[in-house]
């Protein structure tokens, strides 16, 4: 039973473009188009706050302050992986500040920060909800649990050499079209 | 047939329940027709997760820890051959409704009211809802009830909101029924914001229909004919289990005009909450729905007379509203049969931290918090010593071993410093520092606080201060007197929720472990050896490998040793900075 984003409650996969043509005045909307434009963008680009501006009558400055009151709103874009470490009560008395630590050093980067080669964002989050595997993070969708700084370095060097194996073998592919 | 049911919760997913419902799915692709296969919700054993239920009529058998492997196991023994695996069963029922299984006793000491089809039922499928006597309390609110007979069976039943505040649902019911308007709200809150709190997750994962049947019923007894569920964001399972019950439920006709012909007219919609989490208070959650900044407003007026655009609104969390049906099914005598005189019913818990069964627990008012610790939850890990329960997030407090045959109900948890809470229950053992974990708090709120009132904004980051210069041995003495004041003061002078209670953490680790505090400020001191800044740091003999990683990071080079041989911390110059604990490959540095 994977989640699948974006269906809604009228059975229907709405894009962002559709939900600001759907767009009828109603009150309480910029919330959901916000989230939309960041379901579709990865982030809440400028151009996204210009139409959203523009097509509700909402003044940009107020998109704006919506944007940065909630932590959900990004804008900038995320890396590839996006690395959700757990900071609630039961992974902080469990060691999760070590555990941040030890991915903000292994990737060279702080809390909200994206690698220079946009593999990794390091987000924290304030409680993913299996706290019995404490400490926990989130790399995407798959959660990770029971973690060590030994055994994290070893899942964050994982993903690293798949992500070089599928450009090197990318560049493998386009070298063999080339020749 | 047997029917094989796999326990597909956030913390089941977590645990790897994918993968072993796809191997069952495979299995059955191979062998079509030897079993049923579905998914059901969180049973509240998260520590034995991923588990996996064989049914058979009344016999029912959970497994605990299944991996893909086991499943092969359990599949060619138990479906096929009809063996029992005794030593992976967690809980098991025979036909006369006998338990037995290693974790029997975390199920049996429950009294499941909230989470009585959590774990039993598929959560995506209406029909096993309705078997399981689901809608039967709409349909009898609806035809055989008033609006105001509804309100006095909850009043009744003598149910207590359970985000945290503890106030009357009924009495709360009564107001918003009083106010005539056009147009009335019923929002349910399921912005679970705590930091270690999971209760609401559970059931809107495991049970949703539970939840949207209360609003119903709610919006009956108010005259409302619109709700609103708004979930957090970072919860996608629940939001989609959601989405699936209003489209079923509108299809049976549960939501929508005329219901059951009872020509009450009724639907819901779900706002997807953006990571504020200041928007558990009410009035903030409105501003939300509403498409702003979700900041708090002044009351009055109360919701129940402007609360959502302006309009009469009622506003419960997601346990209570799931409690609805079942009182109105039962009867409210039923009910108020369980719990304690000014607390009726029963709460959930979740249970987490240094407990050895972390999962849910719902459980009576008025149980001892020492139950809750030792026969549900099982002790402590590793055999440590209790230390105290850190109940309420955020906003409450830690009660101590001392006070653990505190009866968990409205009255007596307040006494204590601490607040009931939504239900998140964190154990710690004695290597937690209790200066460090009033921090802890402390900066989650101070950057949760939205700024609307000074006290809150600019106290809470003092009080951070003043509490992270302790716990690196820099307290000053008067410090403690200091944290108290402005405690104080910023609970007269907030005006909502968030900033009435953000203190609490603090005094009431203060008024327990006042020791604990003086030993970090007098004598530089972490008695839990929790601090970094204020322990030494050590390398575990037969952990150490002398790969040298630690020495290379170590920015002042406290660290020595050579290739392939034991290395050495020199405690005299490191400066805790405990580079070497995250750069170890083979986790061999400790703390002491």
């Amino acid at each position: 039973m994977p989640v699948k984003g974006g269906i809604t409650t009228s059975g229907r996969e709405e894009t962002f473009s559709y939900r600001l043509w759907r767009y009828d005045g109603a009150p309480g909307e910029l919330i959901p188009l916000l989230q939309s434009a960041q379901n579709h963008f990865g982030y809440v680009p400028r151009k996204a706050i210009n139409y959203i501006a523009g097509v509700t009558g909402i003044p940009e400055s107020e998109v704006y302050g919506v944007i940065t009151f909630y932590s959900q709103f990004r804008l900038r874009p995320m890396g590839k992986h996006v690395i959700r470490a757990c900071a609630g009560t039961a992974c902080h008395v469990s060691g999760s500040k070590v555990i941040i630590e030890t991915i903000e050093d292994e990737l060279g980067i702080e809390v909200g920060g994206t690698t220079d080669d946009g593999l990794f964002t390091l987000n924290t989050v304030a409680c993913i909800g299996c706290c019995s595997l404490a400490p926990v993070i989130m790399i995407n969708d798959e959660t990770h649990g029971n973690l060590t700084p030994a055994s994290l370095r070893k899942l964050l060097r994982a993903f690293r050499r798949k992500a070089k194996l599928s450009v090197s073998k990318a560049a493998g592919r386009d070298a063999a079209a080339a020749g | 047939m047997k029917k094989v049911i796999v326990g597909m919760g956030t913390c089941g997913l977590s645990a790897g329940a994918q993968s072993t419902y796809d191997r069952l799915s495979e299995l059955l692709s191979e062998n079509a027709g030897s079993f049923e296969l579905s998914g059901t919700g969180c049973i509240g054993m998260c520590y034995r997760e991923p588990l996996v239920e064989i049914r058979e009529g009344d016999e029912r058998t959970i497994y605990g820890g299944v991996t893909p492997e086991l499943v092969e196991e359990i599949f060619e023994k138990d479906v096929r051959g009809g063996k029992r695996l005794d030593e992976h069963i967690v809980y098991s029922l025979d036909g006369k409704g006998e338990p037995s299984g290693s974790e029997a006793e975390f199920l049996n000491s429950q009294t499941r009211i909230v989470l009585r089809n959590c774990g039993t039922i598929d959560p995506e499928s209406i029909d096993e809802y309705e078997a399981a006597g689901g809608y039967r309390s709409v349909r009898k609110a609806l035809l055989e009830m008033t609006p105001e007979g509804i309100v006095e069976e909850v009043k009744e039943s003598g149910l207590r909101g359970r985000g945290g505040a503890g106030f009357p649902t009924g009495l709360k019911w009564s107001f918003a029924a009083s106010y005539d308007s056009d147009t009335k709200y019923v929002v349910c809150n399921a912005d679970e914001g705590d930091p270690g709190a999971f209760m609401d997750r559970s059931v809107l994962e495991g049970d949703p229909h539970s939840v949207l049947e209360g609003m119903i019923i709610c919006g009956r007894a108010i005259g409302a004919s619109f709700g609103y569920i708004y979930c957090r964001a970072e919860y996608p399972m629940a939001i989609h289990r959601l989405d699936l019950a209003i489209i079923a439920a509108r299809e049976k006709g549960y939501l929508g005009k005329d219901i059951l012909g009872s020509g009450f007219d009724f639907d819901l919609k779900i706002k997807q909450g953006a990571g504020a989490f200041v928007c558990g208070e009410e009035t903030a959650l409105f501003a939300s729905i509403e498409g702003q900044r979700g900041m708090p407003r002044i009351r009055p007026p109360f919701p129940a007379e402007k609360g959502l655009w302006q309009k009469p609104t009622n506003n419960n969390n997601v346990e209570t509203f799931a409690n609805i049906p079942w009182i109105i099914d039962q009867g409210a005598s039923a009910y108020a049969a369980y719990g304690t005189e000014k607390s009726r019913g029963t709460k959930v818990f979740a249970l987490a931290g240094k407990v050895v069964h972390g999962g849910l627990a719902e459980v009576p008012m008025g149980t001892s918090i020492h139950d809750l610790v030792f026969k549900i939850g099982g002790g402590i890990k590793k055999g440590r010593k209790f230390k105290a329960v850190q109940m309420g997030g955020p906003s409450g407090g830690c009660i101590p071993d001392s006070l653990s045959d505190t009866p968990v109900d409205f009255e007596s948890i307040p006494a204590t410093g601490a607040i009931m809470g939504s239900g998140g229950m964190v154990v710690l053992d004695d290597t937690t520092c209790m200066v460090e974990m009033a921090r802890f708090f402390l900066e989650f709120t101070q950057n949760e606080s939205c700024g609307k009132c000074t006290f809150c904004r600019i106290g809470t980051l003092r009080m951070l201060e003043i509490l992270t210069r302790i716990t690196k041995g820099e307290g000053r003495e008067g410090d403690i007197e200091k944290l108290t004041e402005l405690g104080e003061r910023i609970k007269e002078a907030s005006l909502c929720g968030l900033g009435q209670t953000a203190p609490n953490p603090a005094l009431s680790t203060i008024r327990f472990y006042r020791d604990e505090y003086e030993a970090h400020i007098n004598s530089q001191k972490c008695p839990a050896g929790a601090c970094d800044a204020l322990v030494d740091f050590h390398i575990d003999a037969e952990k150490c490998t002398g790969c040298t990683l630690c020495a290379k990071n170590c920015p002042v080079d406290a660290i020595s040793g050579e290739v392939k041989k034991l290395h050495v911390i020199d405690n005299s110059i490191c400066v805790r900075c405990a580079k070497c604990v995250s750069s170890c490959n083979f986790d061999a540095i400790y703390k002491s």
